[in-house]
């Protein structure tokens, strides 16, 4: 489907990374992704530069932004990154019935409804405690890069119990741990399964149903990944992309609204 | 220089910092209420009370008070105004809704405390309230554990009296609470030095009345589609409505309604006929606590009602008028307070059918409780009016948060996912 100045397209902008789905006919025909910045606007700018949009639906926090700059050179529409990740999950696995995203700075937690409609949906409060924020400080203070800290977890020789949430409290506790001489991967993968005890937590308040989708950036973390799956005896189910199923939902939703019209 | 400087510095203000104060609330009203558009002429009348909150009410209270009157302040809506008003003493509210004063509420309040305690405790140790600085006595009531333990504090800086309030709806509960209407009586006679009578009585339970009548009428034309007032605005209305002269107030009010039937036989609203509709439910909001009905209702719905003490909670009920005696007067206004349903009860089930008839009637298509950070009664029944809304049909987000402007970006995403969740 085009619209008729050129494709359809969504586009997640969150705290950490920006992503573009256009959509084809087929589905999905461009995926790109760049670092948020503290230029997200000419970020944006640079992934369009690559496509031929004319009707794109902004999610993520700069959303409305992006939606106020872009409103004179195309159709544009915004909506959040809840009812984004809903579409873009049932999209992937019709069969989904929660789904779970987190993030860079938030963690969502959607129950779907008949059809597919958000039915119900948790996000934490204001604090980054159990985020991929939380990820990123701690492997910061263990001194390891961000992308292997999931990998290096999984080399813990047993599971010790961070017992703070609070990304200042966890960090202190980390700290006398080592100083304990505990090694640095049992304390990361002891931060690991905090952030998984919370989103459970989270899971059950909305009344957790499977299949289970897994999406957002921390869907990339294989630590997570692993001791998620064995609180279920169904198999999870990770979209290749975690980190589009925003902007692709975003995408989708585009193309229902231009199916409207 | 303010024409009203003299005013507030006899009142011992701290004039710089109310001066601040006064100019965050006149940014505040300036982007939530005077950037709405499609408001009801009606509003100026609002828009002038509120631009002179500090300023002319105040004067009339000081001419009240040099004219011999009392200026009684209450934080809860089960200080008893009508007999307040029947001792010809004036009656306003203190609820405090900006976070100006934290800082030095902290020093001497735990930091987990509700914004609502803390703000006007705050008020009052930095100085910054003139309705505060204007009250020969300050009604204090046993509601929550927080504000029973605040008083305890406040009292060390201001005349307060303590008024009992029952935690159960039983009749020896009634009976307590009638003690305590007996007690406050002849506080009030003392205080003022006036003989309450059931003329005066019965002359202000009338006038007490016709300001709920007044604000009922409004909250019933609400049902109307498309809505013809926006929540914003009947909020303020009803903020406006504990320290406003009731009369006036009434009087206004009453225009409004006026001009909002003529909207609604047009078939005009502030919004379109298909924004979801939406009931808050919850905590009182105190002014200039505009946060959440303005990210509301900046996310395409429209509210449609006020489950809550500055709402339907104060006005649902009135005083049977129909007695003569004093003894009458005094069982009929202890009915009408011992049917408030407020969450300090227990139990508190009443609460869970008016929020849910409050929906059918004004045609909600969701709720959304709302709860101060640290107030235990309201989020902990928060859970059984969840169940009652969802046996209800009644899809229902649950909302915490306080004054500070911290968290509005993620309360945005919360908010728009629920409305778009409903359209
Ligand atoms: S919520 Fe309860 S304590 Fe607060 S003003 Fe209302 S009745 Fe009083
Ligand atoms: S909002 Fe809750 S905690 Fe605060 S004063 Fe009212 S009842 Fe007490």
């Amino acid at each position: 489907m085009q619209h008729e100045n050129g494709g359809i397209a969504g586009i997640d902008i969150g705290s950490r990374s920006i992503e573009l789905v256009v959509m084809g006919d087929e589905g999905p025909v461009h995926q790109v992704k760049a670092p948020t910045t503290f230029d997200p606007l000419a970020q944006c700018r640079k992934l369009m530069r690559e496509v031929r949009v004319g009707r794109i639906v902004a999610t993520g926090y700069g959303r409305k932004l992006f939606a106020e700059t872009a409103a004179g050179e195309m159709d544009v529409k915004a909506i959040t990154e809840i009812q984004a990740y809903a579409l873009g999950a049932r999209y992937l696995y019709p069969e989904a019935r929660t789904v779970l995203d987190i993030g860079g700075q938030d963690t969502k937690v959607i129950a779907l409804a008949e059809g597919g409609k958000v039915g119900k949906f948790e996000m934490n409060d204001r604090c980054a405690a159990g985020t991929g924020k939380f990820l990123e400080f701690m492997a910061t203070a263990l001194q390891v890069p961000l992308e292997a800290f999931g990998n290096f977890a999984m080399e813990a020789d047993r599971r010790i119990q961070i017992n703070s949430m609070c990304t200042v409290f966890a960090e202190s506790e980390a700290t006398s741990l080592m100083a304990r001489g505990e090694r640095p991967e049992n304390i990361a993968m002891g931060l690991h399964l905090a952030i998984v005890q919370r989103t459970l937590a989270m899971l059950r308040r909305v009344g957790l149903e499977t299949p289970l989708v897994f999406a957002g950036g921390v869907a990339h973390n294989a630590c997570v990944r692993t001791i998620l799956q064995e609180q279920f005896d169904e198999p999870l189910l990770i979209p290749e992309n975690p980190d589009m199923v925003g902007a692709l939902g975003a995408a989708l939703h585009g193309m229902l609204l231009a199916s409207r019209e | 220089m303010s024409s009203y400087d003299a005013m507030w510095e006899k009142l011992n203000l701290d004039l710089d910092a109310h001066s601040g104060l006064l100019q965050v609330l006149g940014k505040f009203y300036g982007d939530i209420y005077l950037s709405q558009s499609g408001r009801l002429q009606g509003m100026e009348y609002l828009d002038f009370v509120l631009s002179e909150v500090h300023g002319l009410r105040i004067k009339e209270l000081q001419d009240a008070k040099e004219a011999g009157r009392k200026i009684v302040g209450a934080f809860c809506v089960f200080a008893p105004e009508e007999i307040t008003l029947a001792a010809g003493a004036v009656q306003v509210g203190l609820c405090a809704g900006a976070e100006a004063g934290k800082d030095a509420a902290e020093k001497v309040l735990p930091r987990n405390t509700c914004a609502l305690i803390k703000s006007f405790v705050g008020f009052k140790l930095a100085r910054l309230c003139p309705y505060l600085e204007s009250c020969d006595m300050v009604i204090g009531e046993t509601t929550c554990d927080g504000k029973k333990k605040a008083y305890e504090i406040f009292e060390e800086y201001a005349p307060v009296y303590v008024m009992e309030i029952p935690q159960m709806k039983r009749a020896c509960d009634r009976d307590l609470w009638m003690t305590e209407m007996l007690r406050y009586k002849d506080k009030m006679e003392e205080l003022s030095g006036k003989a309450i009578t059931a003329e005066s009585l019965r002359d202000a339970i009338k006038l007490v009345n016709d300001r709920r009548r007044a604000l009922q009428r409004l909250n019933s034309l609400r049902a109307a589609s498309p809505v013809p007032i926006s929540g914003r605005d009947v909020l303020l209305i009803n903020q406006v409505s504990f320290y406003d002269d009731p009369v006036r107030f009434t009087a206004s009010i009453n225009k409004l309604c006026d001009e909002i039937e003529d909207r609604v036989k047009a078939g005009e609203g502030v919004a379109p006929k298909d924004a979801p509709r939406l009931l808050l439910s919850g905590c009182p909001m105190a002014v200039p606590n505009w946060k959440l009905p303005y990210v509301i209702e900046s996310s395409g719905a429209v509210i449609v009602g006020e489950e809550s003490c500055i709402g339907a909670r104060n006005t649902r009920d009135l005083v049977d008028e129909g007695g003569k005696t004093m003894d009458e007067f005094m069982n009929a206004l202890a009915d009408r307070y011992m049917r408030i349903d407020c969450a300090c009860f227990t139990p508190n089930t009443e609460r869970l059918g008016n929020i849910a008839s409050m929906a059918k009637d004004l045609k909600a298509d969701g709720v959304i409780h709302y709860g101060l950070s640290f107030c235990q009664p309201y989020a902990i029944e928060a859970y059984k009016v969840e169940r009652a809304m969802k046996d209800a049909g009644v899809p229902m987000l649950s909302i915490e948060t306080d004054y500070s402007m911290e968290d509005v970006e993620q309360l945005k995403t919360r908010v728009e996912a629920f409305v778009e969740m409903l359209r």
